[in-house]
């Protein structure tokens, strides 16, 4: 009995890969199971190889699996692409169509079945994804009804005959592979599950929920790989609640609109990736220093350019921190798992509105569309906060002065007066202003409007701004890193723990202004600190020398060829570092 | 009930003497009185530039944003508070060079607001370089052969983007402006108002003589009918688009507002943002 089973289903694109991950594990969900799901894509609609690679466990799962069990072939490159990954126990399932070959140094047994035979016997070779999870239940010895729920749910609409002829295809499979596997059928059983109920979902959900959680009535985006998922939600969940989705021209509308909208006082943000976020740059410097709040959200991926639109990366940190010209304050929010997405996007709507202030709340691709199993979230933890919005009545200013929208106040944040409001009438410019908002270059105003600005920053109030698990008084090694690689970077940590090193662990989630009283300590508690990040040139680490110093011991683990780290890859360059 | 005088603020434009845009900021504040709107329920929404200043000269709500970018800001403000009047303004090089894809697509989108243009052909806070709107020939910093692309042609744009209301005016003739101004912001959806401002400073071949000279009032024009989109093309071609009034409006297609499923009869900013219980279990059960 399997306590960890690493699955993965692979074929070209657009012949329903997607689906056949997607229906399996929806229905081990179901069952209780805890599940992270990553998949491997490429920028087109129809064909290059894509793949769907499930980690199903009984208890709480991190990251995604270093091997695999099972892997279910739809034509020759996925095997010939992925079966280095199979454990010694580990089985090919491969659909009869494409003639597979086993690779002479695999050891794993190659099962042949006819996948799309046997579904264009049954009507449309459509349900060849059918017929291979029929025959997914057959190693993991599970009841084909287990998958009746889900099937009725993606084709209840399409009538009972087309949900009869999809749980035929799953019976099909099971029985074939049944036949096929003889006495080694259930080999690949799972331990028991809970059996209780949790969502399932991708981080881009968990952004577009804690969006309309927080309030937001109106979103401009324009539609971006790895960020779209978050539009289309809204698109679909606003209307109920009176508000809408506009997708723009271009990001620089997107961000300026939203800007638009929260200067009328609504709750608006935009989302996009890194291309979108350097069109928005100019934006986030106008919402600085008019003081409009704005929550942007970059679901960081593969850059430069237009990079790796469909790969995993971490490289636009210094973009988001330094991108737009002259200096503004702002606030830049990474969060690690499905709740911290969810609660930061709340808290990013918050902090935005109190502060008024540009808020980036980044993910990566990892994050953003990874699918994971998550607790539902706490209604009772959402909190709502929008600062100085004046709500009273405006007593009449003398001669027609404008309202002190500006107003330079001891922590610096000024009282906001929605447009509309009687008596409230003022004048918001990206020029350098006066209290009132009034054009003004004198160097004296200057000075009093830059450091009222910047003094907001020190209201900032934001909750465990590090995750940190760090057991050692003195540990060998401090691992940090942010966004997706919590899971990998925990792994790690246990595993070397239970070597005997003496590995502590932190996890930013606020890069900006930078978390130093919480992070310093860690750092001096560590001989050596070790930076893991998704990009190049060691963005994180570069900012914590920055902020906390340390220049002697932090070191780097950079990956860029768009993959997500494993915990195994971690582990050994952890020990090459340590060495 | 507010008089243009309530539209009025203490700001002195920076403006240079003889400037249109004078002219172009009193139609503004007349026509805002003659709608029947009081000053806080207007929000006057403007780009970079000389003209981009006119935010800062009314008495009204108003946003100086970036360069290029007042439309889309305006369009925001006016989907979060749709009881708010609201209207762009900026230069041809604000609207029509740096922002011309936003042009479009508001015009395209029509949502309910007014953009007014002011027209120079002209780059003036810059001191004198071309515009897309400068002819071609035009001598500038930037042209000093004389320019070698065509003029845009902004009437001709918004006719073929699917505009539902085109008008221009002349900043001179005041009161012709006033009305076209009254009637864009009373047209249910997207208004585009293009407005001939000279530059007393920076262009001196379209100046007020010039268009004195050379615009045709579309009231003059016998038989003329402003609900024909192909007879408002044909006649700004034919006058090189140098004529004044309303030359389009469709006053039958719905503005982008009325047309967005579920979108709430009240501003955004009067709805209470704070989610239910049952709405957010419904919401989390179908992740599950």
């Amino acid at each position: 009995m399997l306590h960890q089973l690493s699955w993965k289903v692979g074929g070209q694109q657009g012949e329903g890969i997607e689906s056949t991950g997607e229906i399996f594990s929806t229905a081990m969900n179901r069952l209780g199971y805890f599940l992270y799901g990553y998949r491997h894509f490429s920028s087109r609609i129809k064909g290059g190889h894509t793949n769907n690679k499930i980690t199903v466990r009984p208890t709480e799962v991190r990251s995604i699996a270093d091997d695999l069990d099972i892997l279910v072939a739809f034509d020759q490159e996925t095997i010939d692409v992925n079966y280095k990954e199979l454990t010694e126990t580990g089985v090919i399932l491969a659909d009869s169509k494409f003639t597979p070959v086993k690779p002479e140094d695999s050891k794993a047994p190659l099962f042949v079945v006819p996948f799309t035979e046997v579904a264009a016997e049954l009507g449309t070779s459509l349900m060849k994804n059918m017929v291979a999870i029929g025959a997914t239940a057959s190693l993991l010895n599970l009841e084909d009804e287990v998958f009746q729920n889900v099937v009725d749910d993606i084709f209840g609409k399409k009538g009972e005959e087309v949900v009869q002829k999809n749980m035929e295809a799953i019976a099909r499979g099971h029985e074939l592979m049944n036949e096929l596997l003889g006495d080694r059928v259930g080999d690949w059983a799972l331990a028991p599950a809970d059996g209780k109920r949790r969502m399932f979902m991708i981080g881009n959900d968990a952004v577009a929920l804690g969006a309309l959680a927080a309030g937001t009535r109106f979103m401009a985006a324009y539609p971006i790989t790895p960020a779209s998922e978050i539009m289309e939600y809204l698109i679909k969940k606003l209307p109920k609640f009176g508000g809408a989705v506009i997708q723009t021209e271009d990001e620089i509308a997107a961000a300026t609109m939203a800007i638009g909208a929260n200067f009328g006082g609504v709750r608006a943000f935009t989302a996009s990736a890194g291309p979108g976020l350097s069109l928005m740059m100019e934006a986030l410097g106008l919402s600085g220093m008019t003081e409009q709040p704005l929550v942007v959200v970059d679901t960081q991926r593969g850059g430069p350019s237009t990079g790796l639109p469909t790969k995993q990366e971490q490289s636009d940190l210094m973009a988001m921190l330094y991108g737009t010209h002259g200096e503004i304050p702002k606030v830049v929010i990474a969060p690690s798992t499905m709740e911290e997405a969810f609660f930061d996007t709340i808290q990013a709507f918050n902090i935005a509105e109190e502060l008024q202030l540009p808020v980036i709340l980044m993910t990566d691709l990892q994050l953003s569309l990874g699918k994971q199993s998550v607790e539902p979230f706490d209604y009772n933890k959402i909190e709502i906060r929008r600062g100085k919005i004046v709500t009273g009545d405006i007593e009449e200013a003398a001669d027609k002065a404008y309202f002190k929208r500006y107003e330079d106040t001891e922590d610096g944040i000024s009282p906001r007066v929605l447009p509309g409001t009687m008596n409230g009438i003022h004048h918001v410019t990206g020029v350098e202003h006066d209290e009132t908002g009034k054009p003004s270059e004198a160097s004296g105003n200057r000075q009093v409007q830059m450091d009222k600005r910047f003094r907001k920053l020190a209201a900032l109030k934001f909750d465990r701004p590090v995750h940190s698990n760090a057991p050692h008084e003195e540990a060998d090694i401090l691992l940090v890193g942010f966004n997706s690689t919590r899971g990998a970077i925990e792994e790690v940590q246990e595993r070397l723990n239970a070597q005997g090193m003496k590995v502590n662990h932190a996890h930013i989630r606020l890069i900006h202004p930078f978390p130093s009283a919480e992070v310093a300590p860690l750092v001096a508690k560590a001989k050596k600190v070790i930076v893991v990040e998704n990009n190049y040139t060691g963005q994180l680490a570069n900012i914590m020398k920055m902020n906390v110093g340390g220049h002697d011991k932090i070191e780097t683990i950079t990956k860029y060829d768009g993959t997500p780290f494993l915990p195994g890859e971690l582990e050994n360059r952890v020990k090459e570092l340590t060495r | 009930m507010a008089t243009f005088k309530d539209f009025r603020n203490t700001v002195k434009p920076n403006w240079c003497p003889g400037c249109g845009d004078f002219s172009v900021q009193a139609a503004i504040q007349r026509a805002a009185a003659n709608v029947g709107i009081e000053p806080n329920e207007l929000a006057v929404i403007s780009g970079i530039g000389c003209s981009g200043r006119i935010s800062g000269y009314i008495n009204s709500y108003g946003f100086h944003g970036i360069h290029g970018r007042a439309l889309p800001i305006a369009q925001g403000l006016k989907m979060a508070n749709r009881d708010l009047n609201v209207i762009a303004s900026g230069g041809d090089g604000d609207g029509f060079a740096i922002g011309m894809g936003h042009t479009i697509h508001a015009i395209r989108r029509n949502i309910d607001i007014t953009y007014v243009v002011m027209d120079n052909q002209i780059y003036g806070l810059t001191k004198g370089q071309t515009s897309p709107r400068s002819a071609a020939g035009f001598i500038t910093k930037s042209t000093p052969g004389g320019a070698i692309e065509p003029s845009l042609k902004p009437l001709e744009v918004a006719l073929t983007s699917g505009a539902t209301f085109v008008a221009q005016g002349f900043s001179t003739d005041i009161k012709e402006l006033t009305a076209l101004i009254e009637a864009g912001i009373n047209h249910k959806g997207f208004s585009f108002i293009n407005v001939f401002s000279p530059c007393v400073t920076y262009n001196k071949v379209n100046t007020y003589d010039w268009f004195k000279e050379n615009l045709t009032k579309l009231a003059d024009i016998e038989g003329y009918d402003n609900s024909d989109r192909g007879m408002a093309m044909r006649t700004v071609m034919e006058h090189e688009g140098l004529v004044t009034g309303i030359i389009y409006q469709d006053t039958e297609t719905a503005s982008y507002q009325e047309k967005v499923p579920g979108y709430s009869e009240l501003p955004l900013t009067d709805i209470d943002i704070k989610m239910s219980e049952n709405d957010f279990n419904e919401l989390v059960k179908e992740f599950m």
